[in-house]
């Protein structure tokens, strides 16, 4: 509802999830990390922001996490205008919104189950929900058995699984993934790229940030290539091209 | 009801952290506990040095001698003149026969049985007892200028000294804490902010997942608030215990000194010490732990 009308008010279509128009972001003077940057993202769609290191991937997931301003353009994520957004609305609308980082970033300190409850303790689950929530969302990503585990005791791939719980227990609309499989051998990568289709199927919107070209290619989803801060390209079923290809 | 269950949940963390950091909660205690240890040692020593010359003070008299021919009645009117005047703690009247009865016992015992009359029928007196002995040389100019009054005894040398001691034993001790005090907040303020910045990647966390200020800030706050609060319990209550049995140690091996070694009860020492401790240690742990965490918090 309250959604809906946020939308109307920022004239974004009903169906885009994700609005970037002309935006440019400078950390010195001169030198854009991201220099013009128009993309639209359409609510349930699969779509990967690859490009080589420096090309802007990280300042862009950085912008839409609202962790940094554009210097120049506009950015609409659900319909909140982040150029906008005043400090204390941050929170509830990163509620919206699921991340996963390349190096997992878990409470070391804690174990599985209370990584994934602590997302829902943030967002005020009451604690029956979260005793039935966390269970469920940790059977789906395949660690069932190892709610009771510190977290130093799991593989890498785990790890990355407890991260994906974590981003997906409070149901995101958006599920936004920095090199997820970055640090992961070629086997669990494919796990987790198969656990990320399967989310998607279930109606959330996924990006993946990445320069996994062999991933990407075997995936055949959207593909936005970024290139020295600059869209170069935004194919449908695309692949990886880099600059020699 | 969901506000209920996040309070004491980030109360539940907060009390959690000081087991998940161990080191950092032992290493922050100590630092508290050692620095209000040394804040509390000096403002004994302070305190019971300020009682002893308050007290060394306190034996400080004026005598006051009257003319030939006052009567009692005019003396007892001087007396209670004397009594109005805020300078003035105590004034006895000494008779003249008490005069003589005191000056026989105190120095000629058998002696005196060879007087038959009282040699001090003149010296009816009255002894005054000063509240701050600085006055003393408004309060004998007064006197002086009474017209009954034939002499004014004092001790100018004594109350000069002592009032010098006071004012000094004031200012070092006011500088001394302050600046104790000063090094405590630094110290304990600096563990504070260490144990926050060390713990920089778990903000950062909660905040990317969708935790508002109160959510990640709460359970720090509380987290320093107890570290704070039994930090500075420590040398209270190594202070309550050992203060008791190390006053009475000194006062029986040094017995010659007991009338000059008058220790204050740690009920009065505590009246001030307890206070300040606690808001030193806890509000340092507030303060600093709102403050450290606000600088992590723009993520």
């Amino acid at each position: 509802m309250f959604a809906q009308k946020r939308r109307a008010r920022n004239k974004i279509p009903p169906d885009e999830i994700i609005t970037m128009e002309h935006v440019s972001k400078a950390y010195t003077k001169n030198i854009p990390a991201l220099n013009d940057v128009t993309l639209h993202i359409r609510r349930g769609e699969f779509v990967f922001i690859v490009g080589d290191s420096g090309s802007g991937k990280s300042t862009l997931i950085k912008l839409l996490l609202r962790e940094l301003v554009p210097t120049e353009g506009r950015i609409t994520v659900m319909g909140y205008d982040l150029n906008r957004i005043s400090h204390g609305k941050i929170p509830k609308f990163r509620r919206n919104l699921g991340i996963v980082f390349q190096d997992f970033r878990l409470l070391p300190d804690r174990n599985v189950y209370e990584n994934v409850a602590f997302a829902q303790r943030i967002v005020q689950t009451p604690g029956r929900d979260i005793r039935k929530n966390v269970p469920a969302v940790l059977a789906t990503v395949g660690l069932a058995g190892k709610y009771k585990n510190k977290i130093r005791h799991l593989s890498g791939g785990e790890q990355q699984r407890v991260a994906l719980a974590r981003a997906l227990v409070n149901k995101p609309a958006i599920l936004l993934a920095d090199e997820p499989t970055g640090n992961l051998d070629p086997g669990i990568t494919r796990e987790i790229m198969h656990l990320l289709e399967k989310i998607n199927e279930n109606g959330t919107t996924v990006l993946v940030v990445t320069h996994d070209k062999e991933m990407v290619n075997t995936m055949r989803k959207r593909v936005i290539t970024l290139r020295r801060g600059v869209v170069v390209e935004d194919e449908e079923e695309g692949v990886y091209r880099d600059e020699e290809d | 009801m969901k506000k209920i269950s996040t309070f004491f949940y980030t109360i539940g963390q907060g009390i959690r952290n000081l087991t998940r950091n161990k080191w950092y909660t032992l290493a922050s205690i100590a630092t508290i506990a050692a620095c209000l240890f040394l804040f509390g040692l000096f403002y004994i020593v302070v305190m019971n040095f300020q009682n002893m010359v308050h007290a060394a003070e306190e034996g400080v008299s004026v005598t006051v001698f009257f003319k030939e021919g006052t009567t009692e009645e005019q003396i007892l009117a001087v007396q209670s003149m004397v009594e109005q005047r805020s300078e003035v703690r105590q004034v006895d009247y000494i008779s003249a026969d008490q005069a003589w009865e005191d000056f026989r016992n105190d120095y000629l015992g058998e002696y005196a049985d060879g007087f038959t009359e009282n040699p001090l029928v003149d010296s009816a007196n009255l002894q005054i007892y000063l509240s701050d002995v600085a006055m003393q040389p408004n309060l004998v100019t007064y006197l002086e200028s009474i017209s009954e009054v034939r002499d004014v005894n004092r001790s100018e040398v004594t109350a000069t000294t002592l009032s010098g001691v006071n004012r000094l034993v004031a200012y070092i001790s006011v500088a001394i804490i302050v600046v104790l005090f000063a090094v405590s907040i630094f110290l304990i303020s600096n563990t504070v902010t260490i144990g926050i910045s060390v713990r920089q990647e778990e903000i950062t966390i909660m905040k990317y997942i969708g935790a508002t200020d109160y959510f990640v800030r709460a359970p720090f706050v509380i987290e320093c608030i107890l570290i704070g609060l039994i930090g500075s319990s420590i040398p209270l209550i190594v202070i309550y215990f050992v203060y008791g049995r190390l006053t009475e140690f000194i006062g029986s091996k040094f017995t010659i000194l007991s009338n000059l070694l008058r220790f204050l009860p740690i009920s009065v020492i505590f009246e001030k010490l307890v206070p300040a401790s606690l808001i030193i240690g806890v509000g340092i742990g507030f303060i600093g732990s709102f403050v450290t965490v606000r600088r992590h918090l723009r993520v």
